[in-house]
């Protein structure tokens, strides 16, 4: 499954694995207290242009399975108000063994941040607001 | 040619709004309706140098000339996950 919620995400419901896969890797990505600097944040907002981040989604996936072979990958970002504490988005690669599945949720979790169309705009609890885009990464 | 405009993040509210029809020269590119709306919306030029274009879907450069109907996507630094 590649989807875009505005629903909570319910982490074991996601646990897409087929009766070969003997490795199952979860990436949960959470809402933190805390920015970078120590400020206090209450939550964040996120938005996504919703087809190409799907579109995104699906690349990124086929990617995955050329690179690491035979697997299942689930990718849920969620959208709308967050706050600190809830799941933002989740990573499930199921694959027959553990490499490939560590090694397929790490490429399209890095993937997503470089890549998809989606943003987040962090609530202080000071009452201001700031668009943060992901650090480049080399 | 009438083109339709979607705006994300700090430029949706830059423009204050998300979606927007608007007109254009024929023969115009995704770099020239960029030009056009941030001269018009200083808070857009402000908000917009390191933007990206989507045509349609998909993303292109600010060369890629545009047609009549086309969905040009603004999109800032994505900052997902």
């Amino acid at each position: 499954m590649l989807a875009i919620t505005r629903a909570a995400i319910d982490l074991a419901a996601l646990e897409n694995r087929r009766s070969g896969d003997g490795g199952v890797v979860t990436f949960a990505g959470v809402v933190r207290d805390t920015a970078e600097g120590g400020r206090s944040v209450v939550g964040l907002s996120y938005e996504a242009f919703e087809p190409m981040a799907i579109a995104e989604f699906e690349r990124i996936a086929a990617e995955a399975r050329e690179r690491f072979g035979d697997l299942e990958v689930t990718i849920v970002h969620r959208i709308g108000e967050l706050n600190a504490g809830d799941v933002a988005v989740a990573v499930v690669a199921a694959a027959p063994h553990r490499d490939a599945a560590f090694e397929a949720c790490r490429y399209c979790i890095d993937e997503l941040k470089r890549r998809a169309p989606i943003w987040k705009k962090e609530r202080y609890a000071d009452g201001q607001e700031h668009w943060k885009a992901n650090a480049a990464r080399g | 040619m009438q083109i339709r405009v979607l705006a994300f993040a700090h430029l949706r509210e830059a423009l204050g709004q998300a979606e927007l029809a608007f007109d254009l020269p024929a023969n115009a590119t995704a770099g020239d309706a960029w030009a056009i709306l941030a001269q018009r919306l200083p808070a857009l030029a402000a908000a917009g140098p390191s933007t990206r274009f989507a045509r349609n879907g998909a993303l292109v450069s600010a060369q890629e000339p545009l047609c009549e109907g086309d969905e040009l996507a603004l999109l800032p630094p994505v900052g997902g996950g």
